[in-house]
């Protein structure tokens, strides 16, 4: 399954990433060349660890509902590109109006 | 030709805030309402090299919801990342489940009135809450205060089982009710500790495939998803109505226009790659504690209402008022065993326990008049020691200055007078001042019976026991 | 006070000395931070050190004095000067992970690895330059310029922890810290002629690792020799509440398990070492092959019994690297998005905001494998991709039980394919990638190894590697130990 342009644009567009015009059709083909690698994989029987790939040993430590936070030995507003009233500050969202007082 | 028929069908997802005191994977506190930013630390603001670590109360709060609701609790479960941008999302993803949830299959019954029916609860799984983005601080930017980034969260998933705004309402009201008796959170819309998304289709009604569903959001109230849902139920039966088709899109509810409108966020930019959690393992739950939690899980609104009208005697609309907030229930249950009165505590409880906590402004929790000291108010009617115009009297006291009935009424002096010299010698001066009616009552007539106890019982300053005057009065025409 | 052969003692015979009261922490320090200077000086600069503070260690030093006269001794590390690579989150100096998005960004808080050396004695000292992000294999990804390998400018250090394996290997510490993701320790150590060690996954706490690939990453130590490796992985192993993934598996005293055994006349007597053909390609550089040959021979006379075994799914371990590592890259990295720290593209938009950013604030290679991990794990891709790749790598884990599980007790193979090759001279992605097929399996299948200069091709250093079961630190040790006793001298000739 080759990389194809939009598939770059796209994937730029959720990582974040401004991708130069000038450079999408080297990272298509930068990406299929390393993918062609990957294909080794689909040829590759799997079926004997798939069944058993869920049964974990460990389960996750949990931690008291009470155990305090960690202490920063700086203040916030040491590493804050933009800080106001203790409020970190971005740019305001283009379609603010419809954004949900926060994220799904 | 008539239009036909359009059915509702809606599915809700409830997020629900846990009440814990740290955050899900931190130590930072949970508390609502402090100074931007001081509820943070290096793990919920996403510092380079942070790690998570779940909080061992969010897992037992998330499990004794899950078992309220009747669902499976699985022994493996699995946290993903649910991957996005957003300022309020410090580290580019959610902490949540996907695949593998906590706890799947649950019902919860509701009534409207066409008895009973069951709405299928398809999963609830454990997640973190995002910040909060503050779009009009400021002009021309948002402002983020992560205090809130790291809550616990359960998300509690319905089957699309409900075909009305009311059957909608009943399920939201019912499932804030058993959360609200587990104690596992404040339920609060308006605080944001409940959220609830809708899914909402139409079909024609006898079609059996289910229609293009939208989603709602942004609703604060109850009422609000009621209104939301026939709205939008309308909007999708006049598309279909015209011929025409519904899109699936994301709609946003606004409250003071009454209307819904599209969300401008780009749809199919939702690619939340999610993959498992791999600074997490997969959380296990083990049988004895699983067997700890469900022992754990308190009496729900509806066994109670069932216990109540089995051990109380109490008709459906008293239960109904008595049992729909726990605090309430507890309080009455008290009253009512350590008075041995439930009718008179039902009455206390709804009446004046009722109309003093509203008055006040602050919870029962805070009420002044505690169970044992109602029970002993009820008891001291019961035994004449008080009359109930005098209880009224002193309970009003009683909640202004926390004291215990038997002791309010003797400072007020409203302690029923019940020995008969006192009584008599009241009957005598009556009798002495009213001389005419003394002599036609003693030559038998039996009517003046009354009068001549409500003089007695003026002259005692309302504190004569009426029942025992009767008696004596009788006792004289008798003699 | 100057100490001569600083650039050649190791740490524990300078922690010695230091807590025996013969020298002190100041003098340890000072000595560093002048090989350091004459490091970075000239046209030759290694530019090994991204970021170091002379007073900040000075001041250290002065503290440590403080504590020993309270407490009338230091601890096992008294004095060491350490070198920490520029992805583990230190107090006083910036990390970075050599990258521009995060400039000038100094943590609030330490790492649990740093706090338990500080505590044993150590004085961190430098910063080192890195792959940006530890991705790549030569220390030329870096947004402050390649590192040079100390015994040949013109060669690379390798990578990623280049900084640390060069500052190791031109005498500025006798300990640094570098972390692994596939190969990070112990390639750039084999390349500069120095030990490095990959411990089994849960063993050291990652908390204060900025992360690339959490299910593959851990810290290990660089040094000059095993025993010097051992006494640091003590020091930093163990159960840390801060990091989930940490193993609650006790740490055995190591040099106590390895060292009576390793000392004896016949070190290895009883041991089965296996040497899995796959790793010796018929493409293997045949100076490397003939290194290993000699060691394998060693190995033998020491009283091992060295066979032959299989690894079947070795050849899939670059595929299913270079699929799951992006992929957790591509989340791990989300974070950084100029809203909370780091430098910051202003824009107008949040959107732009975003994306200038991070593109601005990330190199080539790092663009490159975030958008390759978003790929595998966008939708329609995932079960192709990031779900095959996880079973393959339980394929490859499987490979590593069944050979221990068969009563293999440790793994002999070379480190890397080829040694330290000239900066600028591999410019084809997938063929840096290949730099790390013999070290990426150990990270995938979560066990221990490690890298052990044993002699050098046409004056380059060569690396042998040492692998063993899962927690079995102690037998590695041991193997290691030995062999680098066998050698002697010509582990560098």
């Amino acid at each position: 399954m080759p990389v194809t342009r939009e598939d770059v644009l796209h994937v730029a567009e959720l990582a974040r990433l401004a991708v130069d015009e000038s450079r999408v059709d080297h990272l298509v083909q930068e990406l299929n060349g390393i993918l062609a690698h990957m294909d080794a994989l689909s040829a590759v029987d799997t079926s004997a660890v798939e069944r058993n790939i869920s049964v974990p040993v460990d389960g996750t430590p949990l931690r008291s509902d009470s155990s305090g936070p960690l202490t920063m030995l700086t203040a916030r507003e040491t590493f804050a590109p933009v800080m106001r009233d203790g409020l970190f500050l971005v740019p305001r969202l283009a379609s603010h109006e419809d954004a949900p007082d926060s994220a799904p | 030709m008539t239009a036909p028929a359009y059915e509702m069908v809606v599915g809700l997802e409830v997020h629900v805030q846990l009440k814990t005191r740290s955050k899900a994977f931190c130590g930072c506190s949970t508390s609502f309402g402090d100074a931007p930013n001081t509820n943070t630390c290096p793990i919920c603001l996403a510092l380079p090299g942070a790690l998570p670590v779940l909080n061992e109360r969010a897992v037992e709060l998330a499990a004794r919801a899950a078992l309220a609701l009747g669902c499976t609790l699985h022994p493996v479960s699995v946290f993903a990342r649910k991957n996005y941008f957003y300022p309020d999302l410090p580290k580019g993803y959610q902490i949540s489940q996907f695949d593998q949830p906590l706890a799947t299959d649950g019902c919860v019954k509701i009534d409207v009135g066409e008895g009973e029916k069951s709405i299928g609860v398809t999963r609830v799984h454990m997640e973190e809450d995002a910040g909060r983005s503050l779009h009009d601080r400021y002009a021309g930017v948002t402002a983020i205060d992560l205090n809130r980034a790291g809550v616990p969260l359960i998300e509690i998933v319905s089957e699309p089982d409900m075909r009305s705004s009311k059957e909608a309402g009943a399920y939201l009201r019912t499932l804030r009710q058993i959360l609200q008796y587990l104690g596992v959170s404040d339920v609060s819309m308006e605080e944001g500790s409940l959220r609830v998304d809708a899914n909402v289709s139409a079909r024609p009604v006898g079609q059996k495939e289910l229609g293009t569903k939208t989603e709602v959001k942004n609703m604060n109230s109850f009422s609000g998803v009621e209104r939301a849902l026939e709205y939008e139920f309308a909007r999708q039966c006049g598309l279909l109505g015209r011929g025409e088709q519904v899109i699936q899109q994301t709609l946003l509810w606004d409250a003071l226009k009454g209307e819904a409108r599209v969300s401008r966020a780009k749809e199919g930019s939702h690619d939340y790659r999610y993959f498992p959690e791999p600074d997490l393992l997969p959380l296990l739950l083990h049988a004895d504690w699983m067997s700890t939690i469900k022992s754990s899980v308190t009496e729900l609104p509806a066994d109670r209402k069932k216990r109540f009208v089995e051990e109380y005697k109490l008709g459906t609309d008293e239960i109904d008022k008595l049992t729909s907030i726990p605090i309430t229930s507890d309080y009455f249950e008290a009253v009512a065993r350590q008075s041995g009165d439930p009718k008179a505590a039902t009455n206390w409880v709804m009446g004046d326990v009722q109309a003093a906590v509203n008055a006040s402004g602050r919870p029962l929790s805070e009420f002044a008049v505690r169970p044992a000291d109602l029970a002993q108010l009820i008891n001291l009617i019961r035994d004449g020691l008080v009359s109930h115009a005098a209880a009224r009297v002193i309970f009003a006291r009683m909640a202004e200055t926390g004291k215990p009935a038997a002791q309010v009424a003797h400072d007020l002096s409203l302690l029923q007078v019940g020995d008969d010299e006192a009584l008599s010698g009241w009957i005598d001066e009556v009798l002495a001042e009213h001389p005419q009616e003394a002599k036609r009552y003693l030559a038998g007539e039996k009517k003046l019976l009354g009068v001549l106890v409500g003089f007695v019982m003026k002259k005692s300053g309302g504190k004569a026991d009426p029942k025992r005057v009767n008696q004596l009065l009788t006792l004289r025409a008798a003699g | 006070m100057t100490i001569p052969d600083f650039a050649r003692l190791s740490a524990s015979a300078l922690a010695a000395k230091v807590d025996g009261g013969n020298l002190s922490p100041v003098d340890t320090i000072d000595a560093s931070l002048l090989r350091a200077k004459e490091a970075a000086s000239g046209k030759d600069s290694l530019n090994l050190i991204l970021w170091s503070d002379t007073d900040l260690a000075r001041r250290d030093a002065a503290s440590l004095v403080e504590v020993m006269a309270r407490a009338g001794k230091g601890g096992r590390l008294a004095g060491i000067p350490l070198a920490v690579k520029d992805n583990i989150a230190t107090l006083g100096l910036p990390t970075t992970c050599a990258s521009k998005i995060l400039a000038g960004y100094v943590s609030p808080y330490e790492a649990t690895a740093i706090t338990r050396l500080r505590e044993a004695g150590a004085i961190v000292v430098a910063k080192t330059n890195m792959d940006e992000f530890a991705m790549g294999s030569s220390t030329e990804n870096s947004a402050y310029g390649p590192a040079r390998n100390p015994l040949d400018v013109r060669l690379v250090t390798g990578g990623s922890s280049g900084g640390s394996a060069g500052a190791v290997a031109a005498g500025i510490v006798p300990l640094a810290l570098g972390s692994e993701t596939g190969g990070s320790v112990r390639q750039p150590a084999a390349f500069c002629g120095v030990v490095g060690v990959k411990p089994t996954y849960g063993r050291v706490s990652r908390f204060g690792l900025v992360a690339f690939a959490s299910s593959l990453d851990q810290i290990g130590p660089i040094a000059r020799n095993v025993d010097d490796a051992a006494i640091a992985m003590e020091i930093i192993s163990g159960p840390d509440p801060k990091d989930s993934t940490s193993s609650s598996h006790e740490v055995p005293a190591y040099r106590d398990e390895f060292m009576p055994l390793a000392t004896s006349p016949a070190p290895l007597d009883g041991m089965t070492i296996g040497v899995p053909a796959e790793y010796f390609p018929e493409s293997l550089d045949a100076g490397i092959r003939a290194l290993c040959e000699r060691s394998i021979d060693l190995l033998k006379s020491l009283g091992a019994k060295v066979v032959d075994v299989a690894l079947p799914n070795t050849s899939l371990a670059i595929p299913v690297y270079y699929i799951l590592a992006p992929a957790e890259a591509s989340s791990n990295l989300a974070r950084f998005d100029g809203v909370r720290y780091g430098p910051r593209s202003e824009s107008a938009a949040l959107r732009d905001m975003y994306a200038q950013t991070r593109s601005e604030g990330f190199g080539p290679e790092v663009t490159r494998r975030i958008l390759l991990g978003t790929y595998v794990l966008s939708a329609g891709y995932y079960d192709a991709y990031y779900k095959k790749a996880q079973a393959v790598r339980a394929l490859i884990t499987r490979d590593f039980r069944d050979v221990f599980g068969a009563g293999i007790d440790a793994l002999f193979t070379p480190t890397t394919p080829t040694t330290a090759f000239p900066i600028g001279a591999v410019t084809d992605p997938y063929e840096m990638y290949l730099s790390d097929i013999f070290t990426v399996t150990a990270n995938l299948a979560g066990v221990p190894a490690m890298s052990i200069p044993i002699g050098r091709v046409g004056g380059r250093p060569v690396g042998g590697q040492i692998l063993a079961s899962h927690f079995c630190e102690s037998t590695m040790f041991r193997v290691a130990y030995a062999l680098e006793a066998a050698l002697g001298g010509e582990a560098h000739q």
